[in-house]
């Protein structure tokens, strides 16, 4: 009734993905529960201790040491991927009071509110290194840090609502899977909650689309018109080609990235060729096809110039989701003034019948 | 309002226009804690609509599902009362509007849990919960409003001043339907004038009472509230989603 009312399919995507996400929970616990061999104490050498949490594939807990550069890298990554939980209501929000049916609306708004927790419960993770929510919010209105690249492209039909849960949820997961396992507890423990939602909202994306696609010869089209705008962006989402990307080799040996860029964006393609077959949908990319050797598929690569300049800021939507952003935060500026004021002044009452008693 | 459809079509019709409203907010509010609650009140809304159509439907057994009554009904044929359809206004209109609408909606649910009508008693005893959560929700901000900024007071009394006349149609008596609408007012009043008083907010005088949506006659505002919810599902006749 409230929108999780349909049992998961056997050829629905997610299973596979949300069993590593559960193996990684359990790895979880028992790294808990395990004394490391070295058992350099937190205290005595604290570089030390560092290496060989990491290497011991334990967590770093907030209290410990850290290189700077981890703490910094981890904010930048966290905050980005909280920033994106929260522009990404938008496109989806663009599609709520025009569901076509009552079921889907609920749906729809489950998911969106799913989505700002996803971005509070970053956020937290995030402030566990020492930074305020209100100054990352702050760098996302200057726009001094990023969010991902996919909610700068509209939402045109019902059918784009269907092709994000899908594709963009599908991409999302692939990528946060393997930060189950990152060396940052907090972070880890984050994307194990997240990526059960995501897979959640992915198949519900994926549903929306085989019912299209099943559908009138409109809805049908409007599935495949939703698929070839959607997947190259999509691919783009993993960051450009392994070669150009800047933050890997570093990420991988403090084990907060596990794989490289081009690694995860080919089992993403893996993934969606045989989910596009069951659809009945055909993915945009005339030179898609199984390789025998490296046992995969070959494909087109996206247009990595198009992904800079929509990084850069020139999308077709940078400009509106930056100024709804700015827009409901500047309106809202006089409730959360009021609300301080209140929490002010109820203080100061409590404090008066204290004294009074 | 005469019958059983027509009283369950009408609170079917408030919640479904009220979610519409509230789901408007979304990627709007104040802060994100907001932007949760809103989309979990619209969400509540919306739940109720869906049980209270899907039985309208039925007790008119004209084959109407809830998907028919909500899509392809035009503004002649909505039942809602004219608060709900209201436009969302800055956030001390939405929050002044949904503590009238749950300050009627926990009585109004809370009797329906009690009548001789089965399917209507499991719904309210389902919404009234709900309807609790509502009603704190909003009756918490109305005071921080109310008693927060000069400006947070000023929107929050306006507020009240423009909302206050469409309060009274939610009372108007109808002795036949299962649950009579003018019992409810003692309740009501009970639950907002304190709020009111702890806002620091003044109760508006009786005077102009705005009514009309029970019999479809409704504000300017419905019809394009039902055209943005209806496009979709009427450019494709008969279609699945």
């Amino acid at each position: 009734m409230y929108g999780n009312d349909f049992a998961p399919q056997e050829d629905a995507p997610g299973g596979g993905l949300l069993g590593q996400v559960e193996a990684a929970e359990t790895a979880l616990r028992e790294a808990a529960a395990r004394s490391r061999a070295g058992a350099t104490l937190p205290g005595d050498d604290p570089a030390a201790y560092f290496a060989e949490v990491i290497d011991a594939d334990h967590k770093i807990e907030p209290r410990d040491w850290m290189p700077d550069a981890y703490r910094r890298t981890l904010v930048r990554q966290i905050a980005q991927h909280a920033h994106s939980e929260i522009i990404g209501m938008q496109p989806e929000g663009n599609w709520i009071s025009r569901a076509p049916s009552l079921k889907r609306k609920a749906i729809l708004l489950a998911k969106v509110q799913d989505e700002a927790g996803h971005g509070l419960y970053l956020y937290a993770a995030a402030e566990t290194l020492g930074v305020s929510r209100d100054e990352l919010v702050e760098l996302l209105l200057d726009g001094r840090q990023k969010y991902s690249s996919i909610f700068n492209y509209p939402t045109l039909t019902w059918a784009d609502v269907g092709a994000i849960g899908w594709l963009v949820d599908g991409a999302a997961i692939v990528n946060q899977v393997p930060l189950c396992r990152c060396s940052y507890g907090p972070y880890a423990r984050a994307m194990i909650r997240v990526c059960k939602e995501e897979s959640f909202h992915q198949r519900q994306g994926y549903e929306i689309l085989h019912t299209l696609a099943h559908g009138t010869p409109a809805q049908r089209a409007m599935a495949q018109d939703a698929l070839d705008r959607w997947w190259y962006p999509s691919l783009a989402m993993f960051g450009p080609p392994d070669g150009d990307s800047t933050h890997s080799a570093q990420s991988m040996a403090w084990k907060i990235k596990r794989f490289s860029n081009d690694e995860l964006r080919q089992r993403f393609v893996d993934m969606c060729v045989r989910q596009a077959e069951i659809l009945g949908l055909t993915i945009p990319d005339p030179d898609l096809r199984w390789n025998e050797t490296r046992q995969a598929y070959d494909f087109t690569q996206p247009d990595y110039d198009e992904l800079m300049r929509v990084i850069k800021g020139e999308g077709p939507c940078n400009r509106q989701r930056m100024e709804h952003r700015r827009r409901a935060h500047a309106d809202g500026a006089w409730v959360r003034e009021a609300a301080t004021a209140y929490a002010v002044k109820q203080r100061a009452g409590a404090q008066r019948e204290r004294v009074a008693a | 309002m005469n019958g059983p459809f027509d009283f369950t079509l009408a609170l079917g019709d408030d919640a479904l226009v009220a979610a519409q409203r509230l789901g408007e907010w979304a990627t709007r509010a104040p802060e994100m804690e907001e932007d949760i609650a809103l989309a979990n009140i619209a969400l509540d809304q919306l739940g109720a609509a869906r049980l209270l159509l899907s039985y309208a439907g039925e007790l008119e057994g004209a084959g109407r599902d809830e998907d028919a009554l909500a899509f392809l009904r035009d503004d002649r044929e909505f039942r809602n009362c004219l608060l709900v359809e209201l436009p969302n206004g800055d956030f001390a209109v939405t929050m002044v509007k949904l503590l009238l609408l749950s300050a009627y909606q926990v009585p109004l649910y809370t009797a329906l849990a009690g009548c001789a009508d089965e399917r209507l008693a499991a719904i309210g005893a389902k919404a009234r919960k709900e309807s609790a959560y509502h009603l704190d929700h909003s009756a918490l901000w109305v005071k921080r409003l109310g008693d927060g900024t000069d400006e947070s007071h000023r929107r929050a009394q306006a507020a009240v001043d423009q909302l206050w006349p469409y309060h009274h149609e939610l009372f108007t008596a109808d002795p036949a339907a299962p649950v009579d609408p003018a019992a409810l007012r003692a309740d009501f009043d009970a639950v907002v004038s304190p709020v009111l008083a702890e806002a620091t907010l003044t109760r508006p005088a009786d005077g102009w009472k705005p009514g009309g949506g029970r019999a479809g006659v409704h504000t300017e505002h419905l019809s394009f509230l039902l055209a943005e919810m209806q496009v979709l599902h009427r450019a494709h006749p008969g279609a699945q989603w």
